[in-house]
């Protein structure tokens, strides 16, 4: 690798025998994962076109998290969702881009369709600057890279038992919330976590694969109950 | 895009560089040389091969050295990517950092403030399942510096080969190291990519093992055909 961080490094202690190959267990294979369970999750893509080199770093990771909570997924660049995307989807997450990619933000006409989606959505980084912006919120420059404090100023099932936690971010712009939407946590750098008014609508400017996974798992959970909540009206 | 990889010479950097060459234009390979073998952000042993294999792969390598020292090596960091846009007019930049959040904020901080892209693709990834896809697409690399416990001299200069990796995939989980050796447990020397021209063939090399650490320091070595 090009760049290594030097961890601590542990100490050797007294020489074990040991016989690497008699205790060989192979890895356990990346595919097996649980059949999938829960509702499907759609994961928008916001790269700057499909299948750019940016979907191993934000879609890839987010990815692996929904599946392993055992959800199905689909992934759709935000220029390529058809209807019957968003009919089959649980939820909705809009992944995050490269630091210098804004294209998204000249074709707002394509996220019409999140305004009236009836289901759980989580914006990130990117996705929450859609969000904002499409519900009548700003998006002005104002950057944030690396792991700072973040802080929870509002109550919500996705913050239950945290107040405060570190989390990476990784944004050139900033957002002004939408009048109407709370804004549930923020840092140095301001808003970074906002949520509809009415519905489950979040937008998260920080990006919670990176070490706080356990978000996106609560959002997960929320989608599952969306679902069950629809399988009793029908 | 015109993208230049942050290129150590070891397994990360090669397969973020393939995953580029997949998608975008590698233009150039971009390479610091520390001075300080305890660089907090710098891959350190036999980065002179760096040449070879950039001759390898038919492209041009641009290289700055650096005192090493943490936190001015940003600087060092910087001053070698704008060459790199100066001489090859990248417009991006591409690492291989995988979970390092001191190396990931460091890198897109310096992207940020020249105004240029920054990849990632191997981050987060999955460092077993990674292993075995470098493994099987046809990269051949041997273990250049061990730095944890469980790994001794004799791993030095050895070549991770499916058996090996079972191996090291064994020692990692028994004893709670990066398989990959993302916290510096090990470090990697590419032989041969599937990108390689030619592959790189070892003449002369020697361990230097010393109390917990040792690299494998290769003294010659020579391109031959695939």
């Amino acid at each position: 690798m090009i760049l290594l961080q030097r961890g601590p490094i542990p100490s050797r202690g007294a020489p074990s025998p040991l016989d690497m190959r008699s205790h060989f267990v192979p890895p356990p294979p990346p595919w097996k994962l649980p059949a999938p369970a829960g509702p499907g999750i759609l994961l928008v893509d916001l790269a700057y076109r499909p299948g750019s080199l940016s979907a191993d770093e934000f879609i890839a990771p987010v990815e692996r998290i929904v599946r392993e909570e055992g959800h199905s997924t689909r992934i759709r660049h935000y220029t390529q969702i058809a209807r019957k995307d968003l009919a089959s989807a649980g939820g909705i997450i809009l992944c995050g881009t490269a630091l210098a990619d804004r294209e998204y933000l000249e074709r707002m006409e394509l996220f019409a369709w999140l305004t009236s989606f009836p289901r759980p959505v989580l914006g990130i980084c990117a996705g929450m600057q859609v969000i904002a912006r499409l519900f009548g919120g700003e998006v002005s420059p104002g950057a944030g890279i690396g792991m700072a404090r973040q802080e929870v100023v509002a109550p919500d099932t996705l913050f239950t038992g945290r107040d405060r936690f570190d989390a990476y971010e990784l944004h050139s712009l900033s957002v002004t919330p939408p009048p109407s939407f709370r804004v549930l946590a923020t840092s140095p750098s301001g808003v970074q976590v906002i949520r509809h008014p009415a519905r489950p609508v979040y937008g998260v400017l920080f990006h919670p694969e990176v070490r706080n996974e356990w978000l996106i798992r609560r959002f997960l959970a929320l989608c599952g109950q969306a679902e069950a909540l629809m399988e009793e009206r029908d | 895009m015109r993208l230049g990889v942050l290129f150590s010479g070891g397994k990360d950097s090669a397969f973020a560089a393939g995953r580029a060459m997949a998608k975008e234009e590698v233009a150039c390979l971009i390479t610091v040389r520390p001075s300080n073998p305890e660089s907090y952000l710098f891959h350190t042993p036999n980065l002179h091969l760096t040449a070879l294999q950039a001759e390898a792969a038919g492209l041009p390598v641009v290289s700055v050295s650096s005192a090493g020292v943490e936190e001015e090596e940003v600087a060092d960091l910087s001053r070698a990517i704008v060459h790199a846009v100066e001489e090859h007019g990248i417009e991006g930049v591409v690492t291989g950092a995988i979970r390092s959040v001191y190396q990931a904020t460091r890198v897109q901080r310096v992207c940020h403030s020249l105004g240029l892209w920054c990849f990632n693709p191997l981050w987060l990834r999955d460092e077993g399942e990674y292993l075995e896809e470098l493994v099987s697409s046809g990269f051949r690399f041997l273990v250049s510096g061990v730095s944890a416990a469980p790994l001794g001299e004799e791993w030095l200069g050895r070549e991770v080969d499916r058996a090996a990796l079972g191996e090291l995939t064994a020692l990692a989980r028994r004893h709670r190291m990066n398989p990959a050796g993302e916290g510096g447990e090990y470090e990697s020397l590419v032989l041969d990519a599937p990108f390689f021209r030619k592959r790189i063939e070892i003449v002369r090399g020697s361990r230097e093992f010393h109390g917990d650490r040792g690299i494998y320091r290769v003294t010659d070595a020579r391109l031959v055909a695939k």
